[in-house]
């Protein structure tokens, strides 16, 4: 918890509503969001109860699931929603963009855009990736058929559940998650994983507080729970009697329909609401500017989603239950990796992210009073250029002589700190020499060098490449660490349970 | 009666104290600081009520699809006279299976005396030859009250030891359940180990037998079929054991109380009210999870740090107060000479977001 957020809450309180803490949009936002908020059944293992999907305010879908542990009844709402899924993913497979590789000696293609699927909360992302989990091994054969797109489903479900534990990532998003990255309310952590009360504070109905409307977003008659999991007085008083009328008119199709019908009023009436302040809760965000790196980040996520179209596409098989051990090593490094950058990316693109860091002393804002843009260092075998600046900063200015810092306004060029003499005034001077970002000359090119008078922050996070570390290659594990993995064999179908076995 | 007993049932009213279970009792050491918690639960005071009463009531309700899966998957499990559940249990400990173990039910409708004497005789008679005993009664003190406990539970006594089985309907899914359930399932199963442990001790025998490693049965993956995993709760026993000696101190607790502070459900709302607000608390956002008279409380600490949470409060220099946290940070007071450094942090952080919010930063 930075203190610049915890003073964001304080001041919140103080005003009744909850305050920013960024000044840009650190994700990106679909145009066509796919928003999929699913309820799941009381004392079930992730059984789904109703799902309302779509990717427009008035194109809400309602699935619903009569009989939640009838195994039959599950497979079909999966078929269901991969009737809906399956075609959104394929709309982005229309339109491919060259991208330059092997430093433009080479081109590959990917899709220019990519699918987004917003959720509540993150149990929301939970349930979808053990939803993922659940069906993505079935098959479409043998004793218990599952329509062909379930197992599909089940591996583009685990395909975005994974990706939304890749920092940085807007393929699968919680709406919480998303709102909390950029307003901090006057209650707790715990207290914002509740999409109601979270809204509440956000943007509280004209004529109440934030802790009003977040009060009133507590009681769930008022304001149904966003999912997965439902209200327990809901469940005994409503859908508990609602599903008994249904299973009991089994032998009578005209009670049965309009069993169903109360079904679908009712959990149509816990969804909608949700659904609305999920679409609020795009419309908030859609208010902001996309920070400058948000578009490079969704790249990786158009990556990664051409990559897995194309996996599925030559035949590969689902996700493994559990990574082998270099697979899962690679992943921790990629995502340690991911999360670094993620960190100094918004810090790049958002003044009040980098206040955090001018905070701590990781950055400071100062002043160009001098400037040498010609300087050219002949000391070594060939000259160099190395022009050298004078900043003057109020800022404390914790670094050591000789440390490297960077700029977001030229994110190219590295600063070697030269000299640094603290003034009698509170102010320190610091001395830069600058490389890099100038061109191959020993003239630098106008504004590559900052010029008197600029007012400049310099950071020792760096937004540079980082290099990938090195493993082993999956079949070479070595066996301190349970060897290479094993590859060939059936699906690993069996392991989940036979799947002929009775879910109920 | 003793005068604390005297005093505790006064502030109770009229009524029997409220009946723990193990989930009660785990619930005990959510907020081990709070005073307030301390004194009610110690006197048996329905806190559902009182919240209720009060006009804050707590919702801790259970949905009767959970309840009735629970009970299915239990039954399922001990079906047949527990040789299934021997099995997992055996393996789960890697001991061989045996080829059979008696299974004694300590439920039964008679009176808690007679079924606390037939528990007790079932579990310290002695014997080496493996063993299930379904729903024993065991007892703690609490707070210098004996208090029963009715688990849903079987202890499993293999190889001369006994371990406690906690069935639970929370999946296991590739070897991963959910956290919080885990830790729940895990001070409810020492409250149990801690019980038996006592049961044996009070009988002479070695509390030693009874182990710290409990076997938690759930459904594996997205079926019924069970599987066993093993929870060392040798964590949760200390911190069990650290709240119920806090609790026999009551004494100590109860210095704190003003006198005739009063929680008689009869009383009218703004007499408990008034009541409530004289005994400590301490308010944390965990509370909302874990007792019932957290809406209360949340209601009474609005205003202050600790209802953002711990991590806030630490990250605004320990400051209680919103008000003084603004004040200091706006630099319209000046700071106490123990606040000075919290107080600088606050105004270099409020020029910085301010700055930054303008626009001013580069
Ligand atoms: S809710 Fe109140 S009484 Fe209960 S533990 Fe928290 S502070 Fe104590």
């Amino acid at each position: 918890m930075s203190t610049l957020r915890a003073l964001a809450q304080a001041q919140a309180v103080a005003a009744g509503v909850a305050q920013p803490v960024a000044t840009v949009r650190h994700l990106h936002l679909s145009e066509r969001p796919l928003v999929l908020v699913p309820l799941a059944m009381a004392g079930e293992a992730n059984a789904p109860l109703a799902a309302m999907v779509g990717a427009a305010p008035d194109e809400a879908r309602l699935l619903v699931v009569p009989q939640p542990r009838n195994r039959n009844q599950r497979f079909a709402f999966a078929a269901e929603l991969a009737a809906i899924l399956l075609p959104y993913l394929d709309s982005f497979r229309g339109v491919s963009e060259a991208v330059p590789v092997d430093r433009g000696r080479d081109v590959r293609y990917r899709y220019v855009d990519a699918p987004q699927v917003l959720v509540p909360n993150p149990a929301g992302v939970t349930f979808l990736r053990l939803f993922g989990r659940s069906t993505r091994f079935r098959r479409p054969d043998g004793e218990y058929p599952v329509h062909p797109s379930v197992p599909l489903l089940g591996c583009w479900l685990t395909f975005f559940a994974e990706r939304a534990e890749h920092p940085g990532s807007a393929a699968l998003v919680a709406m919480t998650e998303a709102l909390t990255l950029h307003w901090a309310t006057g209650q707790s952590a715990v207290e914002d994983l509740h999409l109601p009360a979270l809204l509440g504070w956000i943007d509280p109905p004209p004529g109440s507080t934030g802790a009003e409307a977040a009060a009133r977003a507590e009681d769930p008659q008022v304001c149904p729970p966003a999912g997965p999991a439902t209200d327990p007085d809901f469940d005994n008083r409503r859908l508990a009697p609602a599903m008994t009328a249904y299973a009991e008119a089994e032998d009578d199709p005209v009670a049965r329909a309009g069993a169903y019908a109360q079904l679908e009023r009712l959990l149509r009436d816990q969804l909608t609401p949700t659904w609305e302040l999920m679409w609020r809760g795009v419309g908030l965000l859609r208010g902001l500017p996309p920070g400058a790196r948000v578009a490079g980040r969704w790249d990786g996520d158009k990556d990664a989603f051409t990559g897995y179209a194309e996996h599925l596409d030559d035949g590969g098989g689902p996700q493994p239950r559990r990574d082998g051990a270099v697979a899962a090593a690679v992943r921790l490094h990629r995502l340690e990796r991911a999360l670094a950058s993620y960190a100094v990316q918004r810090a790049y693109d958002d003044p009040l992210v980098m206040a955090e860091h001018r905070l701590t002393g990781e950055a400071f804002v100062g002043d160009v009073t001098l400037a040498d843009p010609k300087r050219v260092d002949d000391t070594g075998k060939r000259p160099v250029l190395r022009p050298r600046i004078q900043v003057v900063t109020t800022e404390p200015v914790v670094v050591p002589v000789g440390a490297t810092l960077y700029s977001p306004a030229r994110p190219g060029q590295k600063a070697k700190v030269v000299f640094l003499t603290p003034g009698a005034d509170g102010k320190t001077e610091v001395v830069l020499e600058l490389s890099g970002g100038m061109g191959r000359g020993l003239t630098a090119p106008p504004g590559s060098v900052p010029e008197v008078g600029e007012r400049l922050c310099f950071t020792t996070l760096s937004d540079a490449f980082m290099p990938a570390g090195n493993f082993p290659a999956s079949e070479e594990t070595p066996w301190t660490h349970g060897g290479p993995p094993a590859t060939s064999g059936p699906a690993p179908d069996s392991g989940d349970g036979d799947p002929a076995e009775e879910w109920t | 009666m003793t005068d604390t007993a005297q005093r505790l049932a006064e502030i109770r009213g009229g009524v029997p104290p409220r009946r723990h279970n193990a989930r009660t009792i785990a619930a005990l050491t959510g907020n081990p600081g709070c005073t307030r918690r301390a004194v009610l639960d110690s006197a048996g005071v329905d806190k559902p009520k009182l919240a209720e009463r009060i006009g804050f009531p707590a919702r801790f309700g259970q949905s009767r699809f959970a309840i009735t899966r629970g009970n299915a998957f239990e039954a399922q499990v001990k079906a047949d006279g527990g040789a299934e559940l021997l099995r997992l249990v055996a393996e789960r400990l890697g001991v061989p299976v045996p080829a059979g173990a008696t299974w004694t039910d300590l439920g039964g409708a008679e009176d808690l005396p007679d079924r606390h004497e037939r528990s007790r005789a079932a579990l310290t008679g002695g014997g080496d030859e493996p063993a299930l005993f379904d729903h024993p009664l065991l007892g703690l003190d609490v707070a210098g009250r004996r208090v029963h406990l009715e688990p849903d539970l079987v202890a499993a006594r293999l190889g001369g030891r006994f371990h406690v089985v906690e069935i639970k309907s929370f999946p296991v899914i590739d070897g991963q359940a959910d956290p919080a359930k885990v830790s729940a399932a895990a001070i409810q199963s020492a409250v149990y180990v801690l019980a038996l442990r006592e049961l044996l001790a009070a009988a002479g025998h070695d509390p030693g037998l009874v182990s710290h490693e409990v076997v938690l049965v759930c459904p594996r993956d997205f079926a019924n079929q069970p599987v066993a995993s093993l929870l060392d709760v040798r964590k949760q026993l200390l911190v069990l054991r650290r709240q119920l000696d806090r609790m026999a101190r009551i004494d100590d607790l109860l210095a704190d109380v003003p006198a005739g502070f009063t929680a008689d459900l009869t009383a009218d709302p703004a007499t408990l009210t008034a009541a409530l607000t004289g005994v400590p608390a301490r308010y944390a956002p965990e509370c909302l999870a874990a007792c019932e008279l957290a809406y209360f409380c949340r209601h009474e600490a609005r205003g202050h740090t600790t209802v953002l949470g711990r991590p806030v409060r630490e990250a605004l220099g320990g400051l209680a107060d919103i008000r003084e946290v603004l004040a200091l940070a706006d630099g319209v007071r000046a700071p106490d000479p123990e606040q000075a450094e919290a107080a600088a942090l606050l105004r270099a952080a409020a020029r910085l977001r301010a700055d930054a919010l303008a626009g001013n930063a580069a």
